[in-house]
């Protein structure tokens, strides 16, 4: 039974007609045309379909689009321009990070969302935070220098 | 005649035109220009334009039939072309692995992106110089001799106002010019034409660290993946994996999923799989979809009883790749023998995705997007598969989900074509999570023994080492021919598995020595979960764990310090070098394995391993704790003393590196493909942990070596190689546990303190 669902996304609303049970990351994929969030394991175990919802990150692929409500989405591409990046996508590119780059959403965003509450972590808070998070091309340890970096900016 | 035909030929490229009026004295010498073909030469091995074109702005672009999966191979290559060219880099564009652009090189393989697909463009892009020169040389009317290029301006040395621009003399038309051709396509493929590439002391910008261009786009959310190819009427598409190896759909109820808007299926022998216009529905149907399947007997013994399986199994191939002197003699007159045996497992690629491609089979010609390693051999295995000329099918490779190997990707490719052709219409599939760790090829399970004969002095006169296990190639590293494919195989083609290991690189000199291998069938020949290929260094990480550690245990055994008893066999100067640099920069401190007992709850010790790699040496000095209570390992700290030959880009060098050594520590310590006896049973994050960012290590430190006089070899495999051993050995001085089986979990660790 498809059902009228209204999502604010990187600042513009969208409506669409879907399942109310399939996952957040196939509106904004399949029906908004995106081309992030990407699909890593439908399972939320790895990180690469993240989204924030009301700043908060969440895994797109297990949470169901009837459960989005009135919160703001916004991918990785909302948070910056090429021309403005956010400061952790700046941190990310001056590290030069990513490898495949697929998994990127996850580490961006749970940054993002880590440091809107932690400013200046420790190393092992930085740690804690993004764990859980995949990355199989192993750029961790550019990873844990781009969070330092976004932070000191 | 000439100079009307020049003319109306710039007034057709208004731009070239500009450029041309402004040139001093040109007008005198408007016969000459533009040189080149105004029609691109056929895209042949032998054609300089098959490799570097310049534009009208003077810029220019090098098509490299290989592809980059994030380490910068093609920046790389940039710069090596930049640097024949005289051009500067940012004006080097690069395509790769595009079937309509590039020739074969090979696709990604065998970390030689730089090593032979770089180094045949230089050659490429020394030879367009020298014939831009010598356009340059008639246009101006200068000797050669007398010309130097900067920044793709060719000028006169005794009248620099005589200049003359690449775009202005070649700008938006071909190199004609015929280069040789050694006749060989992929990885060997090499071209060369009159001029030499320069010496090392003329350098700009090779041994410079210019950044990646694709690390923006990726960061911003703007690259464009595999996954987001989006086609007018494109279908998605699943594929239904037997729940049992080796059972085949024999009923399929298409009632099942009637209710999902458009879903259909597509059955082929044992091939299934389901479409629908969006996504989510092919997804519905692939999980709603009642299929009945055949139940053949078990085809697996359980991964418990995987190590019994293969000293059980009777070989079906064996090889002794090296033998140098008299190794039964030596054996059979040795005051001592020391022998071990080294375990390891099954292990998945687990890229970050599940394999996707996207197919577009036409009766007028096929188009494929494919994230595979090798777009060229996507190009064939399409072609076989569908029965049309290669020539008739476009492989494009665009970015996927990190491959590291022969991973799934090639299975897409052929699942896309199969299904497209069978619904008449352009098809994206991409798998579930359980495809991309339980149904990718796998590097294969393997028991090592290495025996070593000493003296009554202690010194080691023979060593005999050889591997037991499944073959790296049950299929192929690539999948040009579609029976090396998941599709192929479950349509029932005919197999051609080969037969293939490899033996540890080293210069160890003991007097007599001898490698092989030998490989066993494979648990089930067709459609296998468990069929074995090329995984990152294929069967290099194993075969190195063991001879790496078992040099350990020697050094142990005979009271040896354990690099001084590497650097007292070792006979390459190379490999002294890189062995010193670790242990210098780790601030090594020579003693015998293992460290004195603290009885601290945590235990720090330290090891150290190298290999060899097809030219490029690696030492690994690791630092680990390992906790006492819980088994749990950290692998805090490496040294990495690494010689490629000459470096090209040392910023990229570092971080392809830093990456080799975490996804390497997270096979050493977590690994292992588990399986029943009817399936794999690892088929996700969970049940298959890859190392977390809360084990990452607190440093990993790199001490580069470049010998801008050694041409360069490769960098992205070789520095896992020594690391498993490197990881071992710490664990054996922190804990006096010899680790014999991997991956090293809490609970091997623990079973060895009891």
């Amino acid at each position: 039974m498809l059902q009228a669902i209204e999502m604010n996304v990187d600042g513009t609303m969208h409506r669409i007609e879907a399942d109310p049970d399939m996952p957040l990351l196939y509106a904004l994929r399949d029906d908004l045309g995106l081309a992030n969030p990407r699909f890593g394991c439908g399972l939320a175990q790895c990180g690469a379909c993240t989204v924030l919802l009301d700043g908060q990150p969440v895994r797109s692929c297990a949470t169901p689009v009837s459960a989005i409500g009135a919160s703001k989405i916004v991918t990785l591409n909302g948070i910056g321009t090429p021309d403005k990046p956010h400061k952790v996508q700046a941190a990310f590119i001056a590290e030069e990070v990513p490898q495949c780059g697929y998994c990127l959403n996850g580490w961006v965003l749970s940054t993002v969302a880590l440091l809107d509450e932690t400013p200046h972590p420790s190393d092992q808070e930085i740690r804690e935070a993004l764990s859980g998070l995949k990355c199989r091309c192993g750029t961790h340890v550019s990873i844990l220098r781009a969070v330092k970096r976004a932070a000191a900016a | 005649m000439t100079i009307e035909i020049s003319r109306r030929s710039l007034l057709a490229s208004g731009g070239t035109l500009a450029v041309f009026v402004a040139l001093p004295g040109a007008s005198a010498l408007a016969a000459t220009l533009p040189f080149g073909s105004p029609t691109k030469p056929a895209l042949t091995p032998e054609q300089l334009a098959s490799y570097v074109a310049i534009h009208a702005d003077g810029s220019a672009t090098t098509y490299f039939g290989k592809m980059d999966m994030g380490q910068g191979t093609d920046i790389g290559i940039a710069q090596m072309v930049a640097e024949e060219l005289d051009l500067a880099v940012e004006r080097v564009a690069v395509v790769m692995d595009d079937t309509d652009l590039t020739v074969d090189q090979g696709g990604a393989s065998g970390s030689t992106g730089i090593q032979k697909g770089g180094v045949t463009l230089r050659s490429a892009a020394a030879e367009a110089r020298r014939a831009l020169v010598a356009m340059a040389a008639a246009h101006l009317g200068m000797p050669v001799e007398d010309l130097d290029v900067e920044n793709g301006v060719v000028a006169s040395r005794s009248a620099p106002q005589k200049k003359v621009s690449y775009g202005e003399l070649i700008g938006g038309r071909y190199f004609n010019v015929v280069l040789d051709w050694n006749g060989k396509y992929g990885n060997d493929l090499f071209v060369s034409g009159k001029a030499k590439p320069k010496t090392p002391d003329r350098y700009k910008v090779i041994g410079t660290s210019v950044p990646r261009r694709d690390v923006a786009p990726k960061v911003l959310g703007t690259a464009e993946y595999v996954v987001d190819v989006k086609l007018p009427g494109m279908l998605h598409a699943r594929t239904i994996k037997p729940p049992k190896a080796g059972a085949e759909p024999t009923a399929v109820d298409t009632a099942s999923i009637a209710a999902i808007p458009g879903a259909k299926i597509v059955w082929q022998k044992a091939f299934l799989a389901v479409v629908a216009p969006k996504e989510w529905d092919a997804i519905r149907a692939a999980a709603a979809l009642k299929v009945t399947w055949t139940d053949p007997p078990p085809a697996f013994p359980g991964n418990a009883s995987l190590y019994d399986h293969i000293r059980q199994a009777k070989p079906i191939a064996k090889k002794t790749e090296a033998e140098i002197g008299n190794v039964d003699a030596t054996f059979a007159g040795a005051a001592r023998i020391i022998e071990a045996t080294y375990e390891w497992p099954f292990q998945s690629h687990a890229s970050m995705a599940p394999a996707c491609a996207v197919a577009d089979v036409r009766a007028d010609g096929v188009t494929l997007w494919t994230g595979s390693q090798k777009a060229h051999h996507a190009q064939a295995g399409v072609a076989a598969l569908l029965g049309v000329p290669r020539e008739k099918v476009h492989a494009i490779w665009i970015f996927g989900p990190g491959s590291y190997g022969r991973n799934d990707a090639g299975d897409a490719a052929m699942d896309a074509a199969l299904i497209s052709k069978a619904m008449g219409a352009p098809v994206r599939v991409q798998g579930m999570r359980h495809e991309g760790h339980a149904w990718d090829p796998k590097g294969p399970a393997s028991i090592h023994t290495v025996r070593a004969a000493l003296d009554k002095d202690d010194k080691v006169l023979a060593l005999d080492f050889v591997s037991k296990g499944f073959s790296r190639l049950d299929v192929d590293n690539n999948e040009s021919d579609p029976a090396q494919t998941l599709a192929g195989q479950f349509i029932g083609l005919p197999l051609h598995p080969v037969q293939a290991f490899n033996v540890p690189e080293e210069s160890y000199g003991f007097a007599a020595r001898r490698k092989g291998w030998e490989t066993i069938a494979p648990f089930l020949d067709r459609g296998s979960p468990l069929r074995s290929s090329h995984l990152r260094d294929p069967v290099g990480p194993q075969i190195h764990y063991a001879s790496e550690s078992f040099i350990d245990e020697l050094a142990h055994e005979t009271g040896s310090d354990a690099a001084a008893f590497r650097l007292r066999y070792l006979t390459d100067a190379r490999d002294h070098a890189v062995i010193k640099a670790a242990t210098e920069r780790s601030n090594w401190q020579p003693r015998v394995s293992p460290a004195k007992p603290t009885g601290a709850e945590i235990m720090s010790g330290r090891g150290i391993a190298y290999s060899q790699r097809n030219g490029t040496r690696v030492a690994i000095v690791s630092e680990v704790e390992v906790n006492r209570t819980t088994g749990a390992v950290w692998a805090k700290r490496f040294t990495v003393a690494h010689d490629c030959g000459q470096i090209i880009n040392p910023g990229l060098l570092r971080r392809t590196i830093e990456g080799n050594i975490v996804q390497g520590v997270s096979r050493a310590l977590h690994e292992e493909v588990l399986f029943d006896t009817a399936n794999v049973t690892s088929v996700d994050w969970l049940s298959y942990p890859i190392l977390d960012i809360k084990e990452a290590p607190e440093a990993i430190d790199i001490v580069l070596i470049d010998h801008p006089e050694i041409a360069p070899s490769g960098a992205g495999e070789p520095s896992i190689r020594p690391l498993m051993a490197a990881i071992a050995n710490a664990i054996f001085d922190a804990t006096g546990v010899r680790m014999r089986q991997a991956p090293f979990t809490p609970e091997r660790l623990k079973a060895g303190f009891a």
